[in-house]
């Protein structure tokens, strides 16, 4: 049995090609990158085109918009606080309900020690915000919107450059956590209306350990992490020259992979929810059908419970993941399910299934093969299934 | 996921006795479906000898409560009722090789439903029923019954692990006060029988109240924000359809320009149709600049749109393109 690696929004594979650009990194250039003598300068370099190939993938206008960061929470997280600091006389945030913990766990922190009062906005069924709260939401009390790209559960994508523009007609700083999306979608900083945007590297086939804040020149800024002058004072500790230069590469070749994600990963995903939804009763996609990731397809299953739907996936092979309270420890369903008001018959019951280039058909072959049976099974095993509507063209969502 | 014992898991994969019994004579029933765990434990019980002569059930819910519900039915068959209605739910977690603390309610599910099973028998009222006042927590409608024999029979101190162990206290934590009061009585009680050491005992104030209130208050903020229903959108023909053409290495610029030119010519009837405009400004290797007008512009569809153009001109050219969008120049 073939191993089917269909959880690439938690990670993603590193690339056979970054690992080769990073290795020398670790020996013989193992010099500083901030030193002058001649270990460190040719490190230098190529930290310098690694910049430049995230800008490139970024469209940013500057490389120095670049501010290299631990993984994405940290990127998040300087944002954020950086905002509330950059802008005195302001003390809102506003962001949504729906986004990456690395943003929400902060906002409540922040509210809960009266640094900051948080906006919440809702999404509606599909995940979509809901514009007029946003709106309303907006003043000239706010310093930072927050918003993310794409959703990591769901794809749903925000359209962040427009709402970037509504928040600068209240001169707010605006953020967007587009870990799910950068690689998986075009972004053009250059001329946007966005002044910060984090990323993280194991999302695009780059190792763990590594990510960045982009921050549009002449946007204010104070820095979360001090002390040397790494990254032009933005961000202190010696860079991690090896992830930076992985980091690089994965954002060429992401670039490269632009089309394929967009056409042949999106199709590979198209054909599996199709499938899916043809060939089993009862069941349906969770996000917004047009404005979604390429890669996500987010299935809700009626009456039965995620974990144990992974748990049969996983023994035969196949590696997705489950937004049901039970695999995570906590009791409740994903805050982004319970946003959207997924009702509770499906919203324990959904799974993801997140694609990269390293899918082939057979992958997709091999869940459509395997999936029927597990819900058969299952949903056997149900108290609440006796009764319900098995013939899946007759089947309505409940909120649809 | 979690570390499961090899017997869990194979009870979870083979589970024994599920399904449903036609001549269940006794059934009980725990949970909903809104709590994300139900069992339903059906039991035939020869009336004679009261010796339950098969059993099985059906259950939503994870791998543990598939395992547990198995389990419990493995351990109560052949068994009198007398025999049956002292199993505990350590008893099932024992049975399995122990579960993870955090998947401890589904054994107690069991034995809830074990205890109600054999009161439908015998005609009793199973105090499962939340009269007034009795029901505890109401994000997972556990009440007070079930609340305190899960302390009672495990011996629990601390109010994380009467979570594990009912779920209560899981989710916005409102019904705090009342689980710490009921931990701190029944551990009180457990001391004067003997059966806890005193300092072992809960009392209240013993969590950080305030704290894990702060936290639930904070998250309970987070999910009331507004949920406004949008009207579907009807489907935009801006999304390309048609599959690509392969990747079109060494188009000449003029060519690639007549096709972008061509693409945006395509969608301009549409971006009309909704008060906008888009127009070519210049082409700059992958980028490509264009004008959005009218109702396009600043709009909060706009990044819908440029995505939207720069998918289309993705399928029609077969490389990457950037859509970069300009201010007006004329
Ligand atoms: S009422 Fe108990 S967790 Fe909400």
């Amino acid at each position: 049995m073939r191993p089917v690696y269909l959880d690439n929004n938690a990670t993603t594979r590193v690339d056979p090609v970054v690992v080769d650009a990073m290795l020398p990194f670790f020996t013989e250039q193992f010099g500083n990158p901030s030193s002058i003598h001649s270990f460190g300068a040719s490190v230098g370099v190529s930290v310098k085109k690694a910049r430049q190939q995230l800008q490139q993938l970024l469209g940013a206008e500057h490389d120095h918009e670049i501010i290299y960061t631990a993984s994405g929470t940290e990127a998040d997280n300087t944002a954020i606080l950086s905002a509330l600091e950059a802008m005195p006389g302001r003390d809102e945030i506003v962001t949504s309900a729906v986004e990456h913990p690395a943003v929400l766990a902060l906002c409540q922190h922040l509210e809960k020690t009266g640094r900051a009062k948080v906006h919440y906005i809702g999404v509606d069924s599909l995940g979509r915000l809901d514009i007029e709260a946003y709106r309303n939401a907006l003043s000239d009390k706010v310093a930072l919107v927050t918003l993310m790209w794409a959703n990591n559960e769901t794809g749903t994508l925000f359209p962040v450059e427009g709402l970037a523009e509504l928040a600068k007609e209240h001169g707010a700083l605006f953020h967007t956590d587009a870990v799910q999306a950068v690689g998986k979608v075009p972004i053009v900083l250059k001329g946007s209306a966005i002044d910060m945007l984090s990323l993280s590297g194991h999302k695009l086939h780059a190792p763990k350990g590594i990510g960045a804040l982009y921050v549009k020149r002449g946007t204010r800024f104070k820095p979360l992490l001090r002390g040397g002058h790494q990254e032009r004072g933005r961000r202190a500790g010696t860079e991690n020259a090896p992830g930076i230069i992985g980091l690089g590469k994965a954002a060429e070749l992401a670039i490269e992979h632009m089309v394929d994600e967009q056409t042949r990963v999106k199709e590979l995903r198209d054909r599996l929810e199709k499938a899916i939804l043809q060939r089993i009763p009862n069941c349906f996609v969770n996000g917004d059908p047009r404005e979604r990731l390429p890669n996500t397809s987010n299935i809700a299953f009626e009456y039965v419970e995620g974990e144990a739907i992974l748990l049969h996936l996983t023994r035969q092979g196949i590696a997705a993941s489950s937004g049901s309270a039970c695999t995570s420890g906590s009791l409740e369903p994903s805050h982004v399910m319970k946003a959207m008001n997924v009702p509770f018959t499906a919203a324990h019951g959904s799974i993801r299934f997140s694609l990269s280039r390293d899918n082939v058909p057979e992958d997709v072959d091999q869940v459509i093969e395997a999936l029927p049976k597990i819900l058969e099974k299952l949903r056997e095993l149900s108290p609440f299934w006796d009764g319900a509507n098995k013939d899946p063209k007759d089947f309505k969502p409940v909120y649809a | 996921m979690w570390d499961y014992s090899d017997k869990v898991k194979d009870y979870f994969f083979n589970p024994k006795n599920a399904g449903v019994l036609g001549e269940a004579n006794a059934v009980g029933e725990v949970g909903a479906i809104s709590c994300g765990d139900a069992l339903k434990l059906m039991l035939k019980v020869d009336p004679e000898t009261e010796t339950i002569q098969d059993a099985k059930f059906q259950t939503f819910g994870c791998g543990s409560a598939i395992a547990s519900s198995s389990a419990l039915t493995e351990l109560i068959i052949g068994k009198t009722l007398e025999e049956a209605v002292s199993i505990t739910n350590q008893d099932i977690a024992d049975f399995l090789g122990g579960l993870p603390p955090e998947k401890m309610h589904c054994s107690v599910m069991g034995y809830e439903a074990l205890q109600a099973a054999i009161a439908n028998f015998r005609g009793e009222e199973w105090h499962d029923d939340h009269e007034e006042g009795a029901l505890v927590c109401k994000c997972f409608g556990v009440d007070e019954g079930v609340i305190e024999r899960a302390i009672r029979m495990n011996k629990l101190t601390s109010i994380e692990q009467v979570t594990d162990y009912t779920k209560a206290g899981g989710g916005c934590l409102t019904c705090f006060d009342k689980l710490e009061e009921l931990l701190a009585k029944v551990n009180g009680e457990l001391v004067a029988e003997g059966l806890l050491a005193e300092h072992a005992a809960y009392r209240i104030g013993g969590s950080d109240a305030a704290e894990l209130k702060a936290k639930a208050k904070a998250k309970k903020e987070a999910e009331k924000a507004p949920v406004r229903e949008v009207a579907a959108q009807a489907t935009s023909p801006i999304a390309p359809s048609s599959p690509l053409p392969p990747p079109s290495a060494g188009m000449t610029n003029l060519k690639k320009i007549r096709l972008i030119e061509e693409a945006i010519e395509e969608l301009r009837p549409y971006l009309k149709k909704d008060g906008g405009d888009c127009e070519l400004v210049d082409v700059d290797g992958n980028n490509v600049m264009v004008n959005l007008k009218g109702a396009c512009m600043g709009c909060q569809m706009a990044s819908v749109t440029i995505s939207g153009i720069q998918e289309r001109l993705i399928a029609k050219l077969g490389m990457p393109i950037r859509i970069i969008p300009v201010k007006n120049t004329h």
